[in-house]
């Protein structure tokens, strides 16, 4: 009948979380080396929208548990692939679905776990553990079939986020293009997602070239408009990055969008400092004031990492997010630059806040003065 | 923006008397709409004609009108109140298609009048299915294919280019009335008549039908900036094809993916920016093929509905609170989220469990109607399971029910299924019907595949499937048991797997079999720490803190059930609506938890109702969504004992204010524990062999009876107190099954009808020794007297009401009218009434409320029986008098005395000087085929109050709000049975000189002559049709009549004369069945003639 009727019962696992809390719960998807996988444990409260969640590479380190219980319930299908892979560490759920349903599925969500090595635990009680990394915070967790006392030194010694560059590991190794509109846009691959991608695609020639990618080099490109994409962990550890940014406003001749991670790094980049949220923001429900109009959109969210207010000097804050005040959006007072915090091309999630595509279009016009047509491909636009 | 200054005084129109498809969920959002307009310091005025609705409570608003819901009434009342605006949104369709009337009348613009939340055009561009169709097309949302017709033929037109089966669907109707598929043009044609009938407008949609598709609701808000949000998706179990409101239905949804699911988000903003809504929520109905995701629009409601009453459960997200808010000036972002305290309005919920509805349909109680669910509503009420997951909810929404099931199966009365083919029973499930999901659940136990099922059925696979994980666990069981294992075997893990896919502990017992009981497994399980734990709804999946106790069970790690050091009351609420059990019985358990909140207590909730004002967050300190079954109770009083800390304590469970549900849990809560009247004496009254003895023991005339287990015995008690009896099972309410005969046969009949498992009575429980027939002689002609009173520890005692019906004894007291204070008994009588009621209350030691029922003939009082509980006219009486009874009554069980009460002010001496009078307002109009006949048992669904300075005056406006206006002059048909026809002429007389002209039976207007009285035109009598005589049908059929009134020979369910109601029914002709109710229409109409309307407050009523 079900998907798994008369299969073996599921091997008992527990999760372990640095702190010691302990709970059990039965191994789905890859089977972890040695039985323990670790990471990161961070609560996502999206109610649809599984798979872009997993495979969206700024879970890079991180172990997801997703607030609502039922995961899988419409399968996988490869047009929802948020990348090439997933970069997560590993999944959390209440209860895993067996059997999917959908037009759209070409395959189970457990199997697409086995396919793609990402370790899984379902049975836990998700709510238990959210409420206990709200009130503790986010922090490293191992999970598995191996004996508590393995998994609870692993949780122990497992690394959280903080101070590493998690970019590097997740990066394109060469340049690609995306995309055929008139505007020639650079994006810098950070763990850049397909959404936003083809949200650009849309507009322009994408160059998606590699986070480490010279200022000089980009500029060489003569690109209308550079974009910095999201991508994972803590914005501190990514110096060197920060100096190209400051470069690429510096000559001010570029328009700048970045979201997420590109949005720390512009922010960082004009001076900011950046901090620790106690848990993050991780879902598609957070409601953010645009300043400009007083309306709320209702956004995609995901970063444990956010933009200090005070240090913010030479940008204006242009959105505020309603639950905590953190900032949600900046633009350069001198450069034609601005960022948000969350995640406007939505994959998963609302599209209340499309219209900032719209805006870097413009950005582009003004600067520019409109698609630079009649132009050979940039050196670099081609390959991959 | 925040609150508007510009308007002062605001006009709430409330929904009316629950029907079918308008229910108390418009209670829930217009209590919350006026405490909210209160709390911003609006001056409230309320229209609402139901005397049951908390709503209507004098401390709601400042001006309460229980005034019929009429373009008239409301236009007198809005010129002696001149409110400077209208919320329309807040009391269903009765108050948009009120508002339109206003609106087309130029009412609203002669009095300045601005309507809030959503304007006359965005109304009409939601309702009318038309401009509807035109408005989204022109947005490019995909609708149906379709056209629309104002006559029948345009209607046939239509259906043959589209192609069959068709979709028929009325313009502004509520509950899919009128609405049908018909596979062929034979179908279509009578569909279209009916639609055409139903529509107010008579427009029908003629649609392609997409029957078998996935249905999909949004619930969406919108404020004055333009923000809108989500704030639920609902998905149904049952595809289009069976109406929401009687699908079976889940939130969130769960089977779309996100692109999926944005895209209908995004196209539900536009349908309701479109249709204009200005400010407040809406629901927008989608279907989705299967086979590749096309979506299109269904229909958008233009206020807060059924479903966003569900979804407010569902989320813990209050839209009517907010939609009041929202349509006073304030943003989204303006509100802060009451749950969490902390985080504004502007957001989306999101939820970390699964909310299951399933609805409650009364079908056993209307003989001739066919329980197969389709596009016209025909539930009554409605029960929300709350689970971790899909399975666990929708069995919680199972036990929910009260229908003797345990859940998803697992329980005695699934072998029902056993003797029928899997065959048949795959040809059965083609159809939905009340009994479908446990066919289902059959089907998969005996292997049938969940693809196979969901080709049969058109619910998709993943219900299907999370249904079958039930069955594998609970097969797996089934081996292991058949195996040996016993419950000392099974191990936590196994325990726990059990318990999270749903099942109780009753159901567990069931699969072990004789002799575990439910202790046994309950013991067992906890032994190895498999408890029961409680978690929170608090619109965040707890990213954020919630300060709400609102819990549901589940079993899990984590119980969140916070400790206090108040004293506690738990009050059990009266679970789902029904036909004898409704709003009443919720509006009397608010009552108790406000006055307990007040006297100091924290009140804690238990209910499973997602429509009532109980179930609100804030109704009471903690609230429990949960089933009302033994074993969830406990659970419940369990985890509220732990929970007392310091000078905390548990003070008791209040069991008699929810009707016969809370009453039936009495038995199996601790004794010390249950408040207010002890079970023993309830058991007592209930008991009919002790109660007779008791009442001989006291003197208290009863009606001779006896009790019998079979029908011999039966027909052994009627021979020697004599025919006509009446029959009718114990512990059941609602006179539900009670019947009237006049000889063995019938009688042999209607006692077998009632035993067994698979007899009318079979959820019941069946006949059975503990559970007897109660044969008593029944009384004709008789007067029949419903008297409330409150008794106090110390013997204190003071009656409430005291109501006389209008239908004499034999039309169950939920279904006739009555009139506050009584009309024609004398003042002897009245005090006999009042010693009697003294005496039961003293023997039975009432601490509370007492509800006795009288039967009156001449000056001999005959007690028809006691309830030591709230009864079902309770709020009608506080209405009437102006005392809080219910309020009263539960300080009264919480040890005040009434001479505290006095002195404390909450009680006082009741109101005179206007008579009250309570009318039934009955399902027929949803039932063709079902005989509209009055009788002992009850099928109102809900009730409305006329209230003026005279008996006539206020029957009248009772009828006008009931529905079946009094006429003021054409022509009145008599048909009386012999016995009537003395009682009948006083009647037609007054008729005659108001000016009516008569039409009569020939029987009827023979008598009529004889006496002087001269009848225009004399009908053929049933059966007969002598050539050039009328027939009774053509007659009302061609709107020659404009009131019928048929009283059939004798009382039993007899035919004679149903053609003749059936066909005023079918023309909505006023039609009365008694001869009573005949008098006090004749009186209405001659008060009616000679006074203008006059409306008046009940805060005026009740000045002291
Ligand atoms: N074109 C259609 N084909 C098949 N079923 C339909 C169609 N349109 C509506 N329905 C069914 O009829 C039900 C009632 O229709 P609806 O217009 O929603 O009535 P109401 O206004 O009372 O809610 C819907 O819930 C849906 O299940
Ligand atoms: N002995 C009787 N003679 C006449 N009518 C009766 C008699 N007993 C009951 N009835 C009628 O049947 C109705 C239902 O009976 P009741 O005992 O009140 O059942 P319930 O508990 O369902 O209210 C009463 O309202 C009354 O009209
Ligand atoms: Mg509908
Ligand atoms: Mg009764």
């Amino acid at each position: 009948m079900t998907g798994r009727s008369g299969v073996a019962p599921r091997a008992e696992a527990l999760l372990v979380l640095a702190d010691g809390t302990v709970f059990e719960g039965e191994a789905v998807g890859a089977s972890p080396d040695g039985g323990i996988a670790t990471g990161e444990a961070v609560f996502n409260t999206v109610l649809s929208g599984y798979q872009e969640v997993i495979t969206d590479p700024s879970y890079a380190g991180q172990v997801i548990a997703f607030t609502y219980p039922h995961i899988g319930n419409y399968g996988v299908n490869p047009a929802d692939d948020e990348a090439g892979r997933p970069y997560c560490r590993g999944v959390v759920v209440r209860q895993l679905t067996d059997r999917p349903s959908s037009w759209r599925a070409t395959g189970s969500l457990e199997e697409f776990l086995v396919r793609s090595s990402v370790p899984g635990i379902t049975g836990v009680d998700t709510r238990r553990l959210t409420r206990h990394l709200r009130d503790r915070g986010a922090m490293p967790c191992a999970f598995g079939p191996a004996a508590e006392s393995e998994l609870r030194a692993a949780a122990a010694a497992a690394p959280a986020t903080d101070h590493q560059d998690l970019v590097s590991a997740v990066t394109t190794a060469s340049p690609f293009t995306r995309g055929s509109g008139p505007y020639r846009v650079v994006a810098y691959d950070f763990g850049v997602k397909e959404a936003m991608l083809r949200q650009l695609g849309d507009m322009a020639t994408v160059t998606v070239v590699p986070a480490s990618t010279p200022a000089g080099d980009v500029l060489g490109m003569e690109p209308d408009g550079v974009f910095l994409s999201n991508g994972p962990g803590d914005p501190a550890a990514l110096p060197a990055i920060v100096d190209e940014i400051r470069a690429l406003v510096a000559d001010g001749a570029v328009p700048v969008f970045g979201i997420c991670l590109g949005h720390q790094l512009l922010a960082t980049a004009l001076g900011a400092s950046t901090f620790k949220l106690p848990f993050g923001h991780h879902g598609g429900n957070h409601p953010v004031r645009r300043l400009s109009t007083g309306q709320v959109e209702i956004t995609s969210q995901n970063h444990n990492y956010a933009v200090a207010e005070d240090s913010l000097a030479s940008a204006e804050i242009t959105h505020v997010n309603l639950n905590d005040g953190v900032i949600e959006g900046v633009r350069s007072r001198e450069a034609p630059a601005f960022s948000v915090q969350y995640h406007p091309e939505a994959g998963p999630g609302p599209h209340d806040a499309r219209y900032l595509f719209e805006e870097f279009r413009a950005l582009m016009d003004a600067v520019g003065g409109g698609p630079r047509r009649g132009r050979a491909p940039a050196s670099g636009g081609t390959g991959a | 923006m925040a609150r508007r200054d510009d308007i002062e005084s605001i006009l709430v129109i409330g929904s009316g008397p629950i029907v079918i498809g308008q229910a108390c969920e418009f209670d829930y959002s217009g209590t919350q709409a006026c405490r909210v307009l209160a709390e911003e310091k609006f001056r409230v005025v309320l229209a609402n004609s139901n005397p049951a609705t908390i709503m209507t409570d004098p401390s709601m608003a400042d001006r309460t009108y229980v005034e019929p819901l009429d373009p008239d009434v409301l236009t007198a009342i809005i010129e002696r109140e001149r409110p400077d605006a209208l919320l329309p949104t807040l009391g269903g369709q009765t108050a948009l298609n009120l508002t339109m009337a206003l609106s087309d009348r130029g009412v609203l613009d002669a009095y300045g009048v601005e309507v809030i939340g959503a304007n006359a055009e965005a109304i009409a561009t939601a309702e009318d299915r038309e401009r509807f169709k035109a408005a989204m097309e022109e947005i490019g949302l995909a609708v149906p294919a379709s056209g629309f017709a104002h006559s029948l033929d345009e209607a046939m037109a239509i259906g043959d280019s589209i192609g069959f089966p068709i979709m028929v669907r009325p313009s502004y109707i509520l509950g899919g009335a009128g609405t049908g598929i018909a596979p062929s043009r034979e179908l279509l044609a009578r569909l279209a008549a009916e639609g055409l009938e139903a529509s107010p407008v008579s427009e029908v949609l003629i649609e392609r039908s997409i029957a078998g598709q996935k249905e999909f609701e949004l619930e969406v808000m919108r404020d004055n900036a333009d923000n809108c949000v989500v704030i639920c998706s609902i998905e149904n179990f049952d595809p289009m094809g069976v109406h929401t409101g009687d699908s079976i239905t889940v939130a969130p949804a769960q089977t779309l993916t996100d692109v999926e699911y944005q895209a209908m988000r995004d196209a539900a903003f536009a349908c309701i920016r479109r249709v204009g809504v200005e400010t407040g929520g809406s629901n927008v109905q989608f279907a989705v093929d299967p086979s590749d995701g096309s979506q299109v629009v269904i229909e958008m409601n233009p206020r807060v509905s059924r479903s966003s009453a569900l979804a407010s459960k569902a989320t813990g997200f209050p839209i009517a609170k907010i939609a009041a808010r929202l349509a006073v000036g304030y943003r989204l972002d303006e509100i802060t989220n009451d749950i969490t305290g902390a985080t504004p309005a502007s957001f989306e919920p999101t939820i970390d469990y699964v909310v299951t509805k399933i609805p409650r349909w009364a079908f056993e109680k209307l003989p001739g109607a066919v329980d197969e669910l389709g596009t016209r509503m025909q539930s009554v009420g409605e029960v929300m399971g709350i689970g971790r997951t899909f399975p666990e909810s929708l069995q919680k929404a199972i036990r929910s029910l009260e229908q003797g099931r345990y859940g998803l199966n697992a329980d005695p009365a699934e072998v029902s299924l056993e003797p029928v083919a899997t065959g048949d029973l795959l040809v059965r499930v083609a159809t939905a019907t009340p009994e479908r999901v446990f066919q289902l659940e059959a089907l998969l136990r005996r292997g049938v595949s969940v693809d196979d099922l969901a080709a049969a059925t058109g619910i998709d696979p993943w219900f299907l499937a999370a249904m079958a994980e039930v069955t594998d666990a609970r097969m797996a069981l089934d081996l292991q048991v058949t195996l040996g294992v016993t419950v000392a075997d099974l191990e936590r893990r196994a325990w726990r797997r059990l318990r999270r896919l749903g099942f109780s502990d009753l159901q567990l017992a069931y699969l072990f079999g004789d002799p575990v009981t439910a202790d046994d497994i309950r013991a067992a399980r906890t032994a190895l720490g498999v408890g029961v734990t409680f978690k929170t709804v608090d619109t965040c999946g707890a990213e954020f803190e919630a300060h709400t106790p609102y819990h549901y069970s589940t079993t899990e790690d984590e119980d969140e059930v916070r400790s206090s050091d108040r004293p506690r009351v738990v009050i059990l609420g009266s679970g789902p609506n029904r036909i004898g059990q409704g709003i009443e019985f919720d509006y009397c358990c608010v009552h108790a938890s406000f006055a307990l909140r007040a006297a100091g207590y924290e009140t804690v909730m238990v209910n499973c109702n997602p429509e009532t004002v109980s179930t609100d967050y804030d109704t009471s300190d903690r609230l429990y969504f949960e089933p009302l079954t033994p074993e969830d109770v406990a659970n419940v009083l369990e985890a509220e004992q732990a929970a007392s800390v310091d000078r905390g304590r548990l003070v008791g469970v209040i069991v008699s204010l929810g009707g016969q549900t809370p009453l039936k849990l009495a038995a199996g809560i601790p004794e010390d524990l249950v408040l207010g009247t002890s079970p023993s004496s309830i058991d007592l009254a209930e008991d009919r062999e002790r109660w007779n003895e008791l009442c001989t023991r006291l003197g208290v005339p009863q009606p001779p009876g006896g009790t019998a287990t079979d029908a011999a015995e039966a027909v052994a008690v009627a021979g020697s107190i004599g025919y006509p009896v009446l029959v009718r099972p114990s512990y059941v309410l609602g006179g539900r099954a009670m019947e009237i005969v006049y000889d063995d046969e019938r009688l042999t009949a209607a006692v077998e009808a009632m035993s067994g498992v698979g007899g009318s009575l079979g959820r019941e429980g069946g006949v059975t020794p503990d559970r007897p027939v109660l044969v008593d002689r029944f009384l004709e002609d008789a007067v029949e007297v419903d008297v409330d009173a409150v008794r106090d520890s110390t013997g204190d005692l003071v009656i409430c009401g005291v109501m006389e019906h209008v239908e004499e004894a034999g039309v169950h007291s939920g279904d006739s009218a009555c009139a506050l204070p009584p009309q024609t008994l004398p003042a002897s009588v009245v005090a006999d009434l009042e010693g009697y009621v003294r005496t039961i209350a003293e023997a039975l030691e009432v601490s509370g409320l007492i509800n006795v029922q009288f039967a009156v003939k001449g000056d001999l009082a005959y007690v028809l029986e006691a309830n030591p509980r709230a009864s079902r006219t309770v709020p009608f009486v506080a209405k009437a008098t102006g005392v809080p009874v219910a309020m009263v009554a539960a300080r009264v069980m919480v040890g005040s005395t009434l001479a505290e009460l006095r002195a404390e002010g909450l009680l006082s001496e009741p109101v005179t000087g206007h008579v009250s009078v309570k009318e039934a307002v009955l399902p027929f109009n949803r039932f063709p085929g079902v005989d509209t006949l009055l009788g002992p048992e009850m099928r109102s669904t809900g009730e409305v109050m006329g209230i003026d300075s005279t008996f006539g005056l206020a029957f009248a406006k009772s009828q006008i709000a009931a529905g079946n206006p009094l006429p003021s002059s054409g022509t009145v048909f008599l048909s009386l049975a012999d016995r009537d026809k003395a009682a009948g002429l006083e009647a037609a007389r007054q008729f005659a000189s108001l000016g009516f002209e008569l039409a009569a039976t020939s029987g009827t207007a023979a008598m009529l002559e004889a006496e002087g009285i001269g009848v225009s035109t004399v009908v053929a009598k049933v059966g007969e049709s002598d050539p050039g005589v009328v027939d009774a049908v053509d007659l009302i059929a061609g709107g020659k009549v404009q009131l019928v009134v048929n009283t059939p020979r004798g009382r039993g369910p007899r035919a004679d004369g149903l053609h003749i109601r059936a066909a005023a029914l079918a023309h909505l002709v006023p039609c009365l069945t008694t001869v009573a109710a005949a008098k006090a229409a004749a009186q209405g109409m001659t008060d009616w003639a000679g006074h203008p309307l006059s409306v008046r407050s009940l805060q005026e009523y009740h000045q002291r």
